[in-house]
């Protein structure tokens, strides 16, 4: 059963009180001691992979010694026949054949080896798939929990600060209301600022022709002449 | 990212914020720690965000069953599904007998991103419930 599955039933089943918890907090322990033994399995299987791939890397080099050998002897024993020296040729011939022998066993071991890296490779990347996949239904399930436990909280919240959640219609109301109380306000003091202003003031003045002069170069110098 | 940091970073932005509003902060204790989070003005549908392992819960309610006309309740869960989508940044949801709307941030969202979310948050459920309001008694 997938962990959708599990919620969606675990909340039509009726595991919706207040306070009653959705998912069974042992569960919830087990399956995380799971994702950690998984993890840890990885760790191991990667610890693996290096091994086998430094095994790999090592047979791979004994068997291309062991085929240059077996060239160079071929090589010698060519020689030795040339020479007429069947007896030499024979004992060189003895000599390739155990390199043979030896060449095929780590060739063997070679295959082997490479198809272990592979199966390897291949069960680290399912792995990691897994873990990732049991971490997204982990956060799922703690997911639910929360938001099951804040509900609680702020339901407890709201009957203990004896308040009330107020009916959407009436808090978009209140909202609404204060908005319109702001931009009322704002014009109002526009208004005010407009008519009382002191720009407005000082205008109606100096079209009067009323008030104090600005103080003006022309005025300045006016008076220290004045005072000479 | 926990909720006393949000809570410090939204109490102290003032007239700093770039969302234009007021935000203020009451922690609300229980099993799990919540945060509840009212915008000046908007004090009757507040936020409650909630920090889980790898993500962050901005949680606004909406109206409860009771609150819904019976004979259109389909039509608006379809008009919900049906705006869920082109609603930026939250999505419709019930939580027991309570319809919500929510925004989810990874855990390693920035706190004006968090601030972000939560403006639009606010908007988007004054816009809901004047939307949805002729399936509402």
């Amino acid at each position: 059963m997938s962990i959708f599955k599990k919620i969606f039933t675990a909340i039509r089943g009726g595991a919706t009180e207040v306070g009653e918890s959705i998912v069974d907090a042992n569960a919830t322990r087990i399956f995380e001691q799971e994702i950690r033994d998984a993890e840890n399995h990885l760790t191991k299987a990667k610890r693996d992979l290096t091994e086998v791939m430094a095994k790999q890397m090592q047979t791979s080099r004994e068997v291309s010694r062991l085929k240059e050998e077996i060239e160079t002897h071929e090589g010698y024993a060519s020689q030795a026949l040339d020479k007429g020296d069947e007896s030499l040729a024979l004992e060189i011939a003895e000599k390739i054949a155990s390199l043979e022998t030896e060449f095929s066993t780590q060739q063997q071991t070679l295959e082997s080896l490479n198809a272990n890296v592979s199966r390897l490779k291949d069960l680290i990347k399912k792995s990691e798939r897994q873990v990732a996949d049991f971490r997204r239904q982990l956060s799922v399930v703690k997911t639910t929990d929360s938001v099951h436990k804040a509900t609680a909280a702020i339901t407890d919240n709201f009957v203990s600060g004896n308040s009330k959640l107020l009916n959407a219609k009436e808090s978009l109301e209140r909202i609404k209301a204060k908005q319109q109380n702001y931009q009322d306000r704002m014009q109002a003091a526009e208004q005010l600022q407009a008519e009382q202003g002191d720009g407005a003031l000082e205008a109606k003045l100096k079209a009067a022709g009323i008030g104090e002069e600005h103080s003006s170069a022309s005025s300045v110098l006016a008076r220290i002449k004045a005072k000479q | 990212m926990n909720i006393h940091s949000i809570a410090q970073y939204l109490n102290d932005l003032g007239e700093s914020s770039v969302t234009g509003h007021y935000f203020d902060c009451q922690p609300i204790a229980g099993d799990v720690e919540v945060l509840q989070i009212t915008l000046e003005g908007r004090e009757e549908l507040p936020i409650f965000v909630s920090v889980t392992d790898d993500q962050i819960l901005c949680i606004t309610y909406l109206w409860g069953e009771d609150e819904v006309r019976t004979e259109r309740r389909a039509e608006m869960m379809e008009v919900m599904l049906e705006m869920n989508m082109p609603m930026p940044l939250s999505s419709f949801a019930k939580i027991g007998d309570k319809y919500a709307i929510f925004g989810a941030l990874a855990i390693t969202s920035s706190l004006s991103e968090i601030e972000h979310e939560l403006a639009v948050l606010s908007d988007n459920s004054i816009d809901v419930i004047d939307d949805f309001s002729e399936y509402l008694i």
